[in-house]
């Protein structure tokens, strides 16, 4: 830093510094860049008066006008709610078949149920309902309980083997590997394998259908095409919840797997259910 | 030629020297004086001009302030379907109106292809007529030329202002100035006002406007541009663009030799001089600037354009015509301060200098007869058509071309497909495989549409709609609101044994029955390995 130095070519007055023989020159600012550099100033100040600014030793000071951002979310969520309360109104007197025909508030449900359906039922159906392993996927046209909007609204308020929901779907398929012979698993196991035309024994059929008759009719149904009142899958379609093929039918008919869904209606309440039967519904697969 | 000639030519120089008076102005950036950017401001009370300059800024200015006050009221039949209003830029809707082009906000290449017209077309101008977009059309100039009419009509010319500023404040002075600012409020009121009627249909927002029930964003509009306007056009005037505009900067890369800027013909103006007579006596020589300072005091940027072009200088012309005010007066050829090219500038100043050695000799540049010698160069309109001019046009037309071709052939009808993701694919209980895809038609016209949306492809394929009831079918037709987007859940089923891969391509084609417009688009097709 050195005292006072005029440059030589302006006349101007130089800050002293210096950069390799290159000065800065200490040119005023114009005016109206000097008032408004204040004026920010002024601003500045009047700012953190009127909104929370400054810390303080548990909170920040409030702001005379009172602003919080908690608060804004708050009335933003309010106004969204308000928004929506004429569609959630009629989603509430509206049964589901009634929401499904309307365009409009199936536009609705569809995007609330979808929504809710992220939340909730993904963890088991997949994010896309596409299921997965004993996890029904819900896009397609095969229903255990019936694959209406009502009957899907009733398994999703109740729930299925749902022990605690006094209306929960229930069926249980008897683990046949105590009642029946090995070799009658695997004539049986051949028999249903060939109902959808999977690959088979030939030899192992004949019998099959005998032990299908004498086991599997009471809740299958006569040509195996099951009984929504049971929950009794359709044998002789290409889905297959436990795996096709005849091992897999073996296994699920010698020792048998229960999936159990949840009774929403608790958590989710009866619009939110509605929400998600039209939703489901809409997938593609809805009868 | 000698000096005899001259004086001769000038004998009742010593009257003139009476009767121009010699104003009171000097320029804010003149080398005594000038001062860096960073100074503070020097108050500017331009003069008023008359001539023919003036009068063609009088004319742009009525032109330009027309177009912008009077187009959002001018009506275009659409339809019932469409709004009336000929501009419009529908915000909320998202929607274009242009007289008889609507645009979507997927068409906006259209207005960045505008905006790079507007880039050539500045650059084009500029590089054959210099600044004529400062000196002319820009909104600055002719809101700050708007203002400098409200202030002469109250306060009076230079003078009077000059005096009224420097004087003490009394009542006159206070009715002066709020009476001046109070118009300049009411104008830029006025501007911010017209600006909102662009964003939506004029009448319905006016009465709006004056009974309260607009819309904030209308208020808040016209409180910010009623701000700016008042600012730049009253208070802040020269320092935009001196200060804040880039364009000055850019127009020194933009001129060349052969642009058409103001100059001050120094090699006839100099050596100027106050008292001709008196210094022609003393045998010196004496050129056709009589020092009067008129160019100074008329410019609205304040500056002295004797100095040469200079960033602060808008090419307004004003000079040009205070000078030629002048010249007239005493009885001298116009054109001391003209319109002139570099290169011409150049040349007549090598032979004023008799071959560019030495002082300007104004004896050089006038025949035996007193008139101008005819080796001084002059103007061209060839000049303005050069390699560079033409690159301008051909870039300009290029574009203009372009924007032209795709808007006659633009498609008012669309579709756009969205392939369901997750799952990809589904298999359904007779095992045919399940695609589900987002359909959207676009009927980009202000009628109602009836649209036959057809699968072209994949055999033994077939459709359904989700909240439609329609058979299964290769084929639909669905009614598409007038100007609107329509959304389709559209599930696509092929049976299990006509599937032929796991990713077949196959057309989703869309056409209007009225008009046979149409459109395609290729979607894909997914199926399970197993399903083949």
């Amino acid at each position: 830093m050195s005292s006072e130095h005029i440059d030589e070519v302006s006349g101007i007055s130089t800050t002293g510094h210096e950069w390799d023989g290159i000065r800065e020159l200490n040119n005023p600012l114009p005016r109206w860049w000097v008032t408004t550099f204040y004026i920010t100033i002024v601003w500045a100040i009047g700012y953190t008066i009127a909104y929370p600014a400054w810390p303080m030793l548990t909170s920040a000071t409030r702001g005379v006008l009172g602003y919080s951002s908690r608060n804004h979310v708050k009335n933003e969520l309010a106004a969204a709610e308000a928004a929506k309360a004429k569609y959630v109104a009629a989603v509430k007197s509206k049964t589901v078949s009634e929401i499904a025909a309307d365009d409009a508030l199936r536009e609705f449900a569809v995007a609330a149920g979808g929504a809710a359906f992220k939340v909730n039922c993904v963890q088991c159906h997949g994010s896309g309902a596409q299921g997965s392993k004993g996890f029904p996927n819900l896009n397609d046209d095969d229903w255990l309980w019936g694959g209406s909007a009502e009957q899907i609204q009733q398994t999703i308020t109740h729930g299925i083997r749902f022990a605690s929901d006094p209306d929960t779907r229930l069926s249980e398929m008897p683990a046949f590997g105590d009642i029946i012979t090995a070799d009658q698993i695997a004539q049986v196991s051949a028999y249903v394998a060939s109902l959808s035309g999977l690959v088979r024994d030939a030899s192992l059929i004949e019998p099959g259908v005998k032990v299908f008759a004498e086991n599997c009719v009471a809740c299958h149904g006569d040509i195996a095409k099951g009984n929504r009142e049971l929950g009794a899958p359709d044998l002789t379609d290409a889905i297959w919840l436990y795996g096709p093929g005849e091992a897999a039918i073996a296994a699920q008919v010698r020792a048998p797997k229960h999936g159990v869904m949840p009774a929403w209606i608790g958590r989710l309440g009866e619009t939110k259910v509605k929400e998600l039967a039209v939703y489901i519904h809409s997938l593609g697969g809805g009868e | 030629m000698n000096g005899n000639v001259i004086g001769c030519a000038r004998l009742e120089m010593h009257v003139l020297d009476k009767t121009v008076e010699r104003l009171e102005a000097e320029a804010v950036n003149s080398t005594k004086t000038r001062q860096p950017l960073y100074a503070p401001r020097k108050k500017i009370f331009p003069k008023r001009a008359s001539g023919s300059f003036r009068r063609f800024k009088w004319l742009v200015m009525a032109i330009t302030l027309g177009i912008y006050y009077l187009t959002p009221w001018l009506r275009w039949d659409r339809g019932p379907f469409a709004p009336d209003q000929a501009v419009l830029l529908d915000l909320a809707n998202r929607r274009f109106y242009f007289f008889f082009i609507e645009i979507w906000p997927q068409e906006f290449y259209y207005v960045a292809g505008l905006l790079m017209m507007a880039g050539i077309g500045l650059f084009l101008i500029t590089s054959t007529v210099g600044r004529a977009w400062c000196g002319y059309t820009c909104p600055q100039t002719v809101w700050v030329d708007l203002f400098l009419v409200v202030e002469r009509a109250i306060e009076g010319d230079r003078n009077a202002r000059m005096k009224l500023d420097a004087g003490p404040w009394t009542t006159h002075k206070l009715v002066l100035r709020v009476s001046k600012h109070t118009i300049w409020l009411v104008i830029a009121a006025a501007t911010g006002g017209a600006w909102i009627f662009y964003f939506a249909d004029a009448p319905t927002l006016l009465r709006e406007v004056f009974t309260g029930t607009a819309a904030p964003v209308a208020y808040i509009t016209i409180a910010v541009l009623t701000a700016t306007t008042y600012t730049f056009g009253g208070l802040m005037r020269e320092q935009i663009c001196t200060y804040m505009c880039p364009w000055p900067r850019i127009q020194a890369a933009m001129l060349d030799e052969n642009s058409l800027t103001v100059t001050y013909n120094d090699w006839r103006g100099e050596p100027r001089s106050r008292h001709a007579k008196r210094v022609q006596a003393a045998g010196q020589l004496v050129g056709d600037c009589v020092d009067c300072n008129a160019c100074v005091a008329v410019c609205p940027m304040g500056i002295d354009i004797r100095y040469g072009q200079q960033l602060e200088c808008i090419t307004c012309a004003l000079c040009i015509d205070a000078c030629d005010g002048v010249m007239d007066k005493l009885g001298k050829k116009r054109g001391l301060i003209s319109y002139a090219t570099l290169s011409d500038y150049n040349a007549n100043t090598a032979v004023a200098t008799g071959g560019g050695s030495g002082a300007v000799k104004p004896s050089l540049l006038l025949t035996a007869d007193g008139t101008f010698s005819d080796r001084l160069a002059h103007f061209h309109i060839r000049k303005i058509f050069r390699p560079r001019t033409f690159a301008y046009m051909g870039a300009w037309s290029a574009v203009g071309l372009a924007l032209l071709y795709s808007l006659l052939a633009r498609e008012r009808l669309e579709v756009n497909v969205l392939h369901d993701r997750n799952p990809q694919f589904v298999t359904l209980s007779d095992g045919s495989i399940r695609n589900g895809y987002t359909v959207k038609l676009l009927n980009m016209v202000p009628e109602p549409r009836t649209i036959v949306v057809t699968m072209q492809g994949l055999q033994g394929a077939e459709m359904s709609v989700v909240g439609i009831d329609l058979p299964a079918a290769r084929s639909f037709a669905i009614p598409v609101e007038p100007d609107r987007l329509k959304m389709l859940k559209v599930f696509v089923r092929q049976p299990a044994n006509q599937v032929e891969d796991t990713a077949q391509t196959f057309k989703f084609r869309v056409e209007d029955m009225a008009s046979f417009e149409s459109d395609e688009y290729t979607a894909t097709f997914n199926a399970p390995e197993t399903a083949r």
